[in-house]
């Protein structure tokens, strides 16, 4: 099977980014960048799918010129080769139809996900890629058997494809909901799906020759005027500094008398 | 003129909380769009939800079908945009919820809307909504330019609406969702006769601190019979299996703001972070003075846990 992999490029979680004065975006100085969390554990799905069901995973990134390393990170893990949509920044719902583009030139049978990129918190592209596309989805896959299982260290696939369909366990409201989606489908990936593996030093040499092509958006032919416009960013509103208690008394008896919530 | 469609969760046949925190949120927009406030229920056998919801709104949409029993987005997508042209409505409003994270994006590809995910309010009298980024690091100003409008709100962040003073109209919405390419399967719900996490008034919250899941059990669940708290834990404990997903308190996990958190041996990753500082109260139990968690509570105990809340459970 062929599954394409979207991978962003995001800012470091492990760093604050900082706001300009002005409000109209974040310093670049001392900006780290990453592979969006959940497209690595995408990754990491797509090549336990093809190791078990055979097939080539096609990595895409649509930004900077510099989104060539996160896609070679992914190149690095296993996947066969890339492509990387030139474009400055773009909100989830051009993203998608970039994608649909994508996806009617290289005819995947899954396109596998993050449920949401670290930096935007949108938590959109995929369903709207599903939707454009009339595609069925299943967003927040998880894994049923737990990140600690046999069948994890075993590096299985959560995601279980048989007979033209996948069978997923999602993170849903109360529980775990279990859905089929006949392929192709899109499906966005939850934290519990995997443990993505790291690039081994073959796999990063190997990475270097793989091919990726470049293709600028323009190219493509697909409207990316934003649906929704960024005004300003802004710091959130601090929380006023607490206090350090002594020991548990004076703890409850600041919450029943100071804070009387108890 | 025209009108603002909340889309209603229903959950065990009535309308769940998160669905009035949006409609607070759609009141506000409808005095924007100088229209109404229709509500839509999906479902099958929904009709008392839908009774209940018209106290809230001026119209109900229902769409009841043994079809849509069960929440599959590829089909309630379809009943958003069928809804939101019987309702007249440019503004689609749902809580964001997994529900609504799962099913309004895709509503707002088949309506060609813009959509604006996890409004925590409006930011002035026009169209500019806030919504926090980055782990909630940052807090943007953003505006959907297209004519239809879709939001998820995030619902700690708007009061549950009152009942308006008529009762609204109930009216059916027959939408055939045929040719569908999603099975359900099944839905091992999590049980737990605590209260739910996101609407709690009390919720104690457990790290990688405890060390193992028994002690996360001993330790954790008396506190909370205590308090009659909902007990919600940090990403650690959660990969590691100790409790279920549904309990993940965070950024990418639920979102809480009850009166009280008690977060017991978690560091306050600043994603942990994001999901319960809009907390009134917060209370850190941790033996590292340094951990990040103290910088959001009110009241910091540095102690061994296991030493700490036995005695905060004889001392309550
Ligand atoms: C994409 C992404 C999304 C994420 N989303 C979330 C999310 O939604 N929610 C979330 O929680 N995390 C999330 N995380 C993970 C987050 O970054 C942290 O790794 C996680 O919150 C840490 O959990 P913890 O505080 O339980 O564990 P740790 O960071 O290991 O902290 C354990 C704490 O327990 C204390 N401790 C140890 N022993 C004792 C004792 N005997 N008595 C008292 N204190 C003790 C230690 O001092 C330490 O501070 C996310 C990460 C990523 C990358
Ligand atoms: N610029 C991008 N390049 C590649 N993939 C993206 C991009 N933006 C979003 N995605 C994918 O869409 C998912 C959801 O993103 P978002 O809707 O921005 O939260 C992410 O996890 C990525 O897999």
């Amino acid at each position: 099977m062929k599954i394409l992999v979207t991978v962003k490029r995001v800012t470091d979680y492990e760093r604050k980014v900082k706001i300009k004065p002005d409000g109209s975006g974040f310093e670049t100085e001392g900006m780290n960048f990453v592979p969006n969390p959940f497209d690595e554990i995408a990754v990491e799905e797509a090549l336990r799918l093809t190791k078990e069901h055979g097939g080539d995973v096609v990595v895409v990134s649509i930004g900077p010129n510099d989104a060539t390393q996160q896609i070679r990170q992914a190149l690095a893990m296993g996947a066969q080769r890339g492509i990387l949509v030139q474009a400055g920044e773009l909100d989830s719902d051009a993203v998608a139809r970039v994608l649909q583009k994508l996806v009617e030139k290289e005819n995947p049978d899954l396109v596998l996900m993050g449920k949401q990129a670290t930096d935007d918190d949108a938590n959109q592209a995929g369903q709207l890629l599903a939707g454009y596309l009339g595609w069925p989805q299943a967003t927040f896959a998880s894994k049923t058997e737990g990140l600690e299982s046999a069948e994890e260290k075993a590096q299985k696939p959560g995601v279980k494809v048989a007979d033209g369909w996948a069978s997923v366990a999602r993170e849903a409201d109360g529980g775990i909901e279990t859905i089929k989606v006949q392929l192709p489908a899109v499906i966005t990936t939850d934290l519990r799906l995997n443990h993505p593996r790291f690039a081994s030093l073959p796999g990063i040499m190997k990475a270097k020759k793989k091919p990726i092509e470049e293709i600028p958006v323009a190219s493509l032919g697909v409207d990316i005027t934003p649906k929704v416009r960024v005004l300003k960013y802004e710091e959130p509103p601090a929380r006023l500094a607490g206090v350090k208690v002594a020991d548990v008394d004076e703890l409850v008896n600041k919450l029943k008398n100071e804070a009387k919530v108890i | 003129m025209s009108n603002v469609l909340v889309v209603a969760e229903v959950v065990g046949g009535a309308v769940t909380k998160a669905t009035l925190t949006s409609v607070t949120f759609a009141r506000e927009a409808a005095k924007r769009t100088g229209g109404q406030v229709h509500g839509l229920v999906i479902g099958q056998g929904v009709g008392a939800a839908a009774t209940e919801l018209a106290k809230y709104v001026s119209t109900v949409h229902v769409a009841d079908d043994a079809a849509l029993k069960n929440p599959i987005a590829e089909a309630y997508a379809q009943v958003v945009k069928a809804a939101a042209e019987a309702a007249g409505a440019t503004v689609i409003a749902m809580g964001a919820t997994a529900h609504g994270k799962d099913v309004m994006p895709r509503a707002a590809a088949l309506m060609g809307a813009g959509m604006a995910s996890d409004v925590t309010g409006f930011a002035g009298d026009g169209w500019g909504v806030k919504r926090p980024v980055q782990a909630g690091n940052v807090i943007a100003t953003v505006e959907v330019t297209t004519d239809k409008k879709v939001f998820t709100t995030r619902p700690t962040e708007f009061e549950a609406a009152a009942e308006a003073g008529a009762a609204g109209a109930v009216s059916a919405l027959s939408v055939s969702v045929g040719g569908l390419k999603t099975q359900f399967v099944s839905f091992d719900a999590v049980k737990s006769e605590r209260p739910q996490l996101t609407e709690a008034s009390v919720v104690v919250s457990g790290g990688r601190g405890l060390k193992e899941a028994d002690n996360f059990h001993k330790i954790m669940e008396p506190l909370a019979d205590k308090l009659g708290a909902a007990i919600g834990a940090s990403r650690a404990v959660v990969d590691a299996g100790w409790v279920p997903n549904d309990m993940q308190v965070g950024q990418t996990g639920k979102v809480v703001a009850p009166n009280l958190y008690i977060a017991v041996g978690i560091s306050g990753a600043i994603q942990h972070v994001a999901g319960m500082k809009g907390s009134k109260t917060i209370v850190a139990i941790n033996k590292d003075p340094e951990a990040p968690i103290f910088q959001v509570a009110d009241y910091g105990l540095v102690a061994d846990l296991f030493k700490a809340v036995p005695e905060l459970l004889e001392k309550l």
